[in-house]
């Protein structure tokens, strides 16, 4: 075996191993770090594949934002884990029954599963040949060139999302102290503050 | 980076003793760095600094560094024991890995990755763990207000990082630092670096890397008038010893990647000197210098001017500077000088 196959393995065990303990642990805050060491090892087998612009984004992405936000909030929680689990137990047989009901469609599907026969070569089609140009380029010739009004419209659908949370949460408050900081940096110190010379014994 | 797994394990052992080499070098450094950061605050303040241990004062750090290790490791009774231990442990592994791309001349690197910089950007973007997790599990308030703190201003100023990176990337075509290098390489010495045509960037990633880093004027985590040490307050022995430390070689990182990105790495400064790993030695210590003099110098900024600074004057400079910078480039504005992936990258 080489060094890959060692590397894979490791990898692979370690993102389901982790992936379980997320679910297993009694501490949201330590699902929250099983989570997180699920995401790095994913990232490792990206590596493997060959795509390390995507191993990359995934840590920046969802190890160094979101899972930052999943974590303050979790920390910020309070919860009785004691009544959460004692729920759980109440629902647990609801929730195998809804499990393999799931599971036993994905098997229906997947047994009955026929692709068309140009259909691999159509996937294959926009993609460029890894041999000739780096992943990274390969990427953004895709979504740059090939696809940027696909790529615009995406971004244009986040932005809609983003403003209507904004619009969703924002409150105005009047009589608010706000802190003008262009006024606090041009204020003039002569205008600003009087020395007074003061008679002892006698105030102003 | 596949390529690199499917070596034989004989060369994986190679490039592991040559890991071993940079590790090594970077705690030799890390001493000395330690030891002219106090010297320098010391001269700044009239006082003489360390002088005691070794000539000069110069084992001081290795001293102070022993003293940490035979300590005894106090552990709060109410902490969360694995992940308090496994916290300062996290903070100095990944100060470390990052170190794993740094070029140190067009020869001397130890994994020449085609996403460097990518590479550098994800593994700090995980230095903020360290801090979060021990900040949670010593179970203090103060520790826990200190590294909600940290990973907020940490989260904010990556993002103006990231852009600024990204200006430097438009102009080379490549994430690879060598690449980025070569690009500088021109005939007017320093006055080909990117430092030139990015000039307002290099202030912005400068005050970004020390909030980045938690330097003094930002090192509201720790700002011990309000929080006693931030998230280190529970910390003692060589837990402390390695929070200590990956903060200083977070530091030196920073000081390596504006060398990088800016200052021409190892290409000489004045054109006809022979280029070479010393240069870029020289210029992450002239930068490690700056870090030291505002440390010195600067006042400890308030809280919400820090985030202000982030987000309202940092993000949308950067932002515009990237448009700026992809216009430049394009139609080839002051020479090409934005434009340098026809010349080296």
């Amino acid at each position: 075996m080489s060094v890959a196959d060692y590397a894979f393995y490791c990898f692979a065990v370690v993102t389901v191993a982790a992936g379980l303990f997320v679910v297993l642990a009694r501490n949201p805050v330590h699902s929250v770090l099983w989570l997180i060491l699920a995401f790095l090892s994913s990232a490792g087998l990206f590596v493997l594949l060959g795509a390390e612009f995507v191993a990359m984004l995934l840590v920046i992405v969802y190890v160094g934002a979101v899972a930052v936000l999943f974590l303050f909030v979790v920390m910020m929680l309070d919860v009785d884990f004691a009544e959460l689990k004692a729920q759980m137990v109440h629902y647990l047989p609801l929730s195998i029954l809804i499990g393999v009901v799931f599971l036993a469609q994905l098997v229906m599907m997947f047994g009955v599963w026929q692709s068309a026969d140009g259909a691999a070569a159509l996937r294959g089609a926009p993609t460029p040949d890894p041999a000739q140009i780096h992943n990274t380029y390969a990427l953004g010739q895709i979504i740059y060139d090939d696809y940027i009004h696909l790529f615009q419209v995406a971004g244009l659908i986040l932005l809609v999302a983003m403003i209507g949370a904004i619009v969703l949460t924002v409150r105005h408050r009047p009589n608010i102290k706000r802190q003008n900081v262009l006024a606090q940096m041009y204020r003039d110190p002569a205008k600003a503050m009087e020395l007074k010379d003061v008679k002892p014994g006698q105030g102003l | 980076m596949a390529d690199f797994l499917n070596t034989g394990l004989g060369t994986a052992l190679s490039i592991a003793a040559q890991g071993l080499m940079v590790i090594a070098f970077v705690m030799i450094s890390l001493l000395f760095l330690v030891y002219g950061d106090r010297k320098i605050w010391a001269a700044v303040q009239m006082r003489k600094g360390p002088n005691v241990v070794g000539a000069f004062g110069l084992l001081q750090t290795v001293a102070d560094a022993l003293k940490y290790v035979v300590k005894e490791v106090v552990i709060p009774a109410g902490s969360d024991k694995p992940v308090f231990l496994l916290a300062p442990m996290i903070a100095f592994v990944m100060a470390m890995a990052s170190w794993a791309v740094i070029p140190f001349s067009d020869r001397l690197v130890l994994t020449d990755l085609n996403v460097a910089i990518l590479y550098v950007m994800a593994i700090s973007s995980l230095e903020v763990y360290g801090v979060i997790m021990g900040g949670w599990a010593s179970n203090s308030k103060y520790a826990f207000l200190g590294s909600l703190r940290s990973a907020a201003q940490m989260i904010s100023y990556e993002v103006s990082i990231g852009l600024i990176i990204i200006g430097v990337i438009l102009s080379t075509g490549s994430l690879n630092f060598g690449d980025i290098v070569a690009a500088q390489d021109g005939r007017f010495g320093l006055f080909s670096w990117y430092w030139l045509p990015h000039f307002p960037m290099v202030f912005l990633f400068f005050i970004s890397a020390l909030a980045e880093t938690n330097r003094p004027p930002f090192d509201l985590p720790e700002a011990e008038s309000e929080l006693v040490a931030g998230y280190q307050v529970e910390y003692s022995s060589t837990p402390f010893l390695l929070f200590m430390a990956g903060e200083y070689i977070a530091i030196f990182l920073m000081c390596a990647l504006i060398s990088l990105l800016f200052f021409g790495g190892w290409l000489s400064p004045i054109p006809g000197l022979p280029d070479g790993a010393i240069w870029m030695v020289a210029k992450m210590g002239v930068f490690f210098f700056l870090f030291s003099m505002v440390k010195a110098i600067v006042p400890r900024y308030r809280y919400d001017q820090l985030m202000r600074l982030g987000w309202k004057v940092f993000l949308p400079m950067s932002l515009i500077w990237v448009v700026v910078v992809a216009f430049f480039a394009q139609f080839g504005a002051f020479g090409g000088a934005y434009a340098r992936w026809a010349v080296g990258g």
